[in-house]
């Protein structure tokens, strides 16, 4: 079993000294050729997956999916509901896998816990002011305090935007090292870039190091609560980061694209993006998930089409 | 826990169909609008590399046949030279239209005779030989504003002859320009791979192209040579290797016929330290495997700046490593087979060579086909301006990597070459590019990308790699009597 990631890489802890150095490390981070990415991703969306590997496939995308729902309107009836799913997502066919986790507010945790009880299902929960992240750092904290003693397994912490996009790279650190802190042991930390207010690669890059830099046991794209969240490109430059921060520290970090993976095609592609950049070792439910909520029915019915050879329709799945 | 799966995520294959082509087991020559038999009966079969598969025999043309040929293109030139453009591009618009409509079968038929992936074919090839056929289409009736005076007057009959590594998109390159200019032709494709030009003489019949105006005749070197050498040919274009194009100037010298020739290449790929280092790794492998690296102007001296030469070549291996090599009709497949036996025995041994000189050679794990023509992608490092494998021109998936130190040593080797087709400048500083692209001796230099290609776009070589430009405005002049 993979431990959680200590909280600094050893071989870069001078990076970390001052902004300064922190903001030299980060520049100093090769470029990215916004054409050239984007016409990798398309290139690997191209790839042909049929028959054996597209079923394979289909159930790994279902035992990554940390089925979300982030709503003012969610109640506990909902969260339940939402939990059964997780634990067995199709009633009709017990093989169906269950998703990796269920993913709420912190106020949901406790009733979350309870409807996953007994089965592997972990418990996310997104803290630290989501979605905008514009609180002290003490409300952030208290925030994750609140979720992991509710018994959350991950913790979702959004970055302050405002203080990456001003240069303040240190500020940054410092609050994932310390959310990270209050995490401890009990919980997983997801770090969110929301990578659409990011606007540029260079700069989705170097947020990925500093969340890897900082203790991030997974770095997540997006929120899904902004017009741009989650795309094969953002998140193959992605996968490049972990990639290279393992080969350079040892220490592996997982992926989570989030917002806007509806289908099972899309979830496929991002899946075969994963194995040719990362590589198998991240082909698993602990090194990379999908943060979705409508992309499990379409998996499902993809799943149920190639079990019986007919496409049933949205009725022989369960809405939530 | 994901310990349910215990197998790696492996593509299941998924090939295209064979369906969608219709191969007859044997060809004619296509002359003055007709099918016919070799005029001395002879054929020649035509096999595909991946499996060595016979697909089609083919008629054979020669000394006579040429004869016929030109003389058909001659007879076409007068009516097919006085239409107004805008009646030339109503062909050439509507030749493009049948390409687009039948772009699956002729990218299957390609990768048949060819060996090259249908990713290829599908996503590079069929699209930029319609493009090449629109943007010249569009062409035909503004001659006058092209910047060759006005009224800019056809030379004649064209002869072609074009190489095995495109062979539907060199065909187009020739073929597009001379029509839309109001020049006949007479092409012959390579002997390896004369399918989609004989697909192409239907298309032609289909979009109801006059008689004459274009004439195929598949064939050997010496085809090609009595081609060349007929003397009611105006205009030779060739496409191939240098010392056939060498041969090809010494007979056209003296004569009024007007040349030009695409000929080998060894750009040199420039990686500086600044570098988009994951992009330059895919224009790297791009530049080098993209058609089995059998590409004139294949990136096939990477020059890297030594302080990231050891993070550039691991990230370069592993990349190496997941390219997928086998069935070139699989959708899946990277890398497809090697063009012919010939090919193959030519790159074996330049490769054997490049190891006896010091070299150090590497391939990925990589199972080869039994049946065809295969060749592992390779890489080798260790490499000086002094080796074989930086200087001559291998054709085939082969990397030599070589160190520079500053920027003017880079352009000063990268220049280093009786080549100059093509190079590539990697670097985020923008003033750089500028600088360097600049100083480099070759007809194409992309920037932070690599073999990209457009219709728009000239396209041609310095010193050995040869002279005139085909695609964009300039490609107009070469068939025009300017």
């Amino acid at each position: 079993m993979p431990t959680n990631a200590p909280t600094a890489a050893p071989a870069l802890t001078d990076v970390t000294a001052s902004d300064a150095a922190l903001r030299r490390f980060l520049h100093g981070l090769p470029g990215v050729d916004a054409v050239g990415l984007e016409a990798r991703a398309a290139t690997l969306g191209t790839r042909s997956i049929k028959t054996t590997a597209k079923a394979y496939a289909i159930d790994l995308a279902i035992s990554m999916v940390d089925l979300t729902t982030l709503e003012g309107a969610d109640t506990p009836g909902k969260v339940r509901a939402l939990g059964a799913k997780a634990v067995r997502p199709d009633p009709t066919d017990r093989t169906a896998p269950a998703t990796a986790a269920v993913c709420v507010y912190p106020d949901m945790v406790a009733v979350a816990k309870e409807a996953v009880a007994g089965s592997a299902v972990k418990v996310a929960s997104v803290a630290t002011a989501f979605p905008a992240g514009r609180a002290a750092l003490d409300v952030k904290l208290a925030d994750v305090r609140d979720a992991v003693a509710a018994g959350a397994d991950e913790v979702d912490m959004v970055i302050d935007r405002g203080a990456f996009l001003a240069g303040r790279y240190l500020k940054v650190y410092d609050e994932i090292v310390a959310v990270r802190e209050t995490c401890g042991t009990a919980a997983r930390l997801k770090v969110i870039f929301e990578t659409g207010e990011l606007s540029t690669y260079d700069n989705i890059r170097r947020a990925s190091w500093l969340g890897m830099l900082a203790g991030a046991d997974f770095i997540k794209t997006s929120t899904g609560k902004v017009a741009v969240n989650a795309t094969p490109a953002n998140t193959l430059l992605m996968l490049e980061a972990v990639r290279d921060f393992r080969a350079q520290t040892g220490v592996q970090v997982g992926v989570k694209p989030a917002g806007g993976i509806r289908t099972s095609k899309d979830a496929i592609k991002f899946l075969v993006l994963v194995n040719e950049t990362a590589g198998e070792d991240w082909l698993d439910n602990h090194w990379f998930r999908f943060g979705a909520s409508s992309l499990l029915n379409d998996l499902l019915m993809q799943r149920q089409k190639l079990a019986t050879g007919r496409y049933s329709g949205p009725d022989y799945v369960t809405v939530d | 826990m994901a310990s349910a799966f215990t197998s790696a995520f492996e593509y299941a294959p998924a090939p295209e169909s064979r369906s969608v082509v219709d191969i007859a087991p044997s060809y004619g020559l296509f002359i003055d609008g007709e099918f016919t038999e070799a005029a001395d009966g002879r054929v020649f079969k035509t096999v595909s590399p991946s499996t060595e598969e016979v697909l089609s025999e083919i008629a054979q043309a020669g000394e006579a046949d040429v004869d016929r040929a030109v003389k058909a293109a001659r007879r076409a030139f007068g009516a097919w030279s006085a239409l107004p453009g805008a009646e030339r591009a109503k062909y050439l618009f509507r030749i493009a239209r049948i390409i687009q409509e039948r772009s699956r079968e002729l990218a299957v038929l390609e990768t048949l005779d060819n060996g090259k992936p249908i990713r290829e074919t599908r996503d590079a090839d069929l699209p930029l030989v319609a493009a090449h056929f629109f943007y010249y289409a569009g062409w035909a009736d503004k001659l006058d504003h092209a910047g060759f005076g006005s009224s800019p007057k056809p030379l004649g009959v064209a002869g072609q002859v074009i190489p095995w590594n495109f062979p539907l998109l060199m065909l187009a390159w020739k073929i597009a320009p001379a029509l839309a200019t109001g020049n006949t032709v007479v092409l012959k494709p390579a002997e390896t791979t004369p399918l989609s030009a004989l697909f192409f003489a239907d298309v032609c019949r289909q979009a109801g192209l006059p008689r004459g105006v274009v004439n195929i005749l598949p064939g050997y070197g010496d085809t090609g040579a009595a081609l060349v050498a007929h003397p009611d040919v105006n205009k030779v274009a060739f496409t191939g290797s240098t010392a056939v194009g060498k041969a090809i100037a010494k007979t056209v010298a003296g004569t009024r016929k007007k040349l030009t020739l695409e000929l080998g290449g060894k750009g040199a790929n420039i990686v500086f330290d600044d570098a988009p280092i994951d992009q330059a790794v895919e224009g790297i492998v791009n530049g080098i495997f993209f058609n089995q690296g059998q590409v004139c102007c294949a990136g096939s001296r990477l020059l890297v700046q030594e302080s990231i030469q050891e993070e550039l070549l691991e990230s370069l291996k592993r990349r190496l490593s997941t390219l997928r090599l086998g069935d070139p009709l699989d959708k899946n497949t990277d890398i497809g087979a090697i063009n012919s036996e010939e090919q193959l025995t030519r790159i074996t041994s330049l490769v054997e060579q490049g190891e006896a000189e010091g070299a150090e050679r590497w391939s990925p794990a990589c199972e080869l086909p039994n049946a065809g023509y295969w060749f592992a992608p390779t890489l080798f490092t260790n490499v000086t301006q002094a080796h074989t494998v930086a200087r001559d021109e291998i054709f085939g998936p082969v990397l030599s990597v070589l160190t520079f130190r500053t920027p003017d040593e880079a352009v000063a080797k990268a220049n280093n070459t009786p080549y100059g087709l093509s190079a590539g400048v990697w670097t985020e500083k923008g003033s750089r590019i500028l600088a360097v692209a600049n100083k480099l001796r070759a007809g194409v230099v992309w920037s932070n990308t690599f073999n990209k290609f457009d219709p728009t776009s000239p396209f041609g070589g310095y010193k050995e790699s040869g002279f005139g430009r085909e695609g964009g405005r300039h490609g107009l002049e070469a068939y025009l009597d300017v």
